[in-house]
């Protein structure tokens, strides 16, 4: 009985001192909390989106190139 | 290559880019914020795994069938995989300088997929050196076969074995938590997916360039 009761108390101690360190970490909280993070969110999608749309730019230029090709191989 | 695939690893790449920055992660110590690396760095080496897998399997191919225009396929996959390598090991020596304390830290895993990308390196190097076409992709498709066969155990198998600061080998309970995390692996599995299809996207770009390219050769020849 009273080793049951130490056990429960001493899991009980480690999840509140798991709890404890957890909140203490240190994250860009205060960023969140401003919004600025969507700033960040919005200039990586900027550059995600440029790379992207530059390469469906090539992807046609490609086509268009093998259209040429074929158009004179025949 | 379908339209639709390739809107499909867009749309998983936005969704990464927003969800790796704005979704929950574990707080865990030392690594703080640059968890979310995770969605960025790890993609890279599966990106480059999936990509020499492919490569490998259009060089046996190449092997059992010559053609060139297996060749072609074999070099493409294989120039590809190698810019997601250094692209790996670049976010990865940032991500060490600030969690590990310096970019090279000698780790076993780091160290193999720097000795890797040599290898692949050399098959680049290899290619440059012959000038018969035919030589050149029987050779260089053989020694692709061997690239392959040791960048598997040098990134998967001997960082195991020995004690790595890299998650999933040795000691290492700060990354332990959150290689469990549900949250973690909604964002992480569509990045590997997402940066997958971008690199087959990219992938046949060049092939179709290069297809185009000796066409060109050809009918210039026959002039």
């Amino acid at each position: 009985m009273k080793n049951k009761f130490l056990t429960a108390l001493l899991s009980l101690f480690t999840v509140l001192a798991a709890q404890a360190q957890a909140s203490t970490v240190e994250m860009a909280d205060t960023m969140r909390s401003e919004g600025k993070i969507y700033v960040v969110v919005g200039i990586v999608l900027i550059v995600l989106v440029g790379l992207i749309v530059y390469l469906v730019v090539m992807d046609r230029k490609v086509s268009r190139l093998e259209k040429q090709l074929s158009d004179r191989q025949r | 290559m379908k339209n639709w695939v390739k809107i499909v690893g867009i749309c998983l790449l936005v969704y990464v880019h927003t969800a790796g920055l704005l979704a929950e992660v574990p707080r865990l110590n030392i690594l703080n914020e640059t968890i979310r690396g995770l969605y960025f760095h790890v993609p890279m080496w599966f990106g480059m795994t999936f990509l020499f897998t492919v490569s490998v399997y259009y060089a046996i191919r190449y092997l059992r069938n010559p053609s060139p225009e297996l060749d072609r396929k074999v070099l493409e996959y294989a120039n590809v995989g190698t810019v997601f390598g250094i692209l790996g090991i670049l976010t990865g020596m940032l991500w060490a300088n600030y969690t590990w304390g310096s970019p090279w830290h000698g780790d076993p895993k780091q160290n193999g997929a720097a000795i890797a990308l040599l290898v692949y390196l050399a098959y680049f190097v290899l290619r440059g050196s012959l000038d018969n076409q035919e030589q050149r992709a029987r050779l260089s498709a053989v020694y692709n076969i061997f690239a392959f066969a040791a960048m598997i155990p040098l990134i998967f198998i001997i960082p195991r074995m020995t004690s790595s600061l890299h998650p999933g080998s040795g000691g290492n309970p700060g990354f332990n938590a959150y290689e469990l995390d549900f949250r973690m692996r909604m964002v992480f599995y569509p990045a590997v997916a997402g940066w997958i299809l971008i690199g087959l996207w990219i992938t046949s770009l060049r092939i179709r360039l290069k297809t185009v390219e000796e066409a060109i050769i050809e009918l210039e020849d026959e002039k």
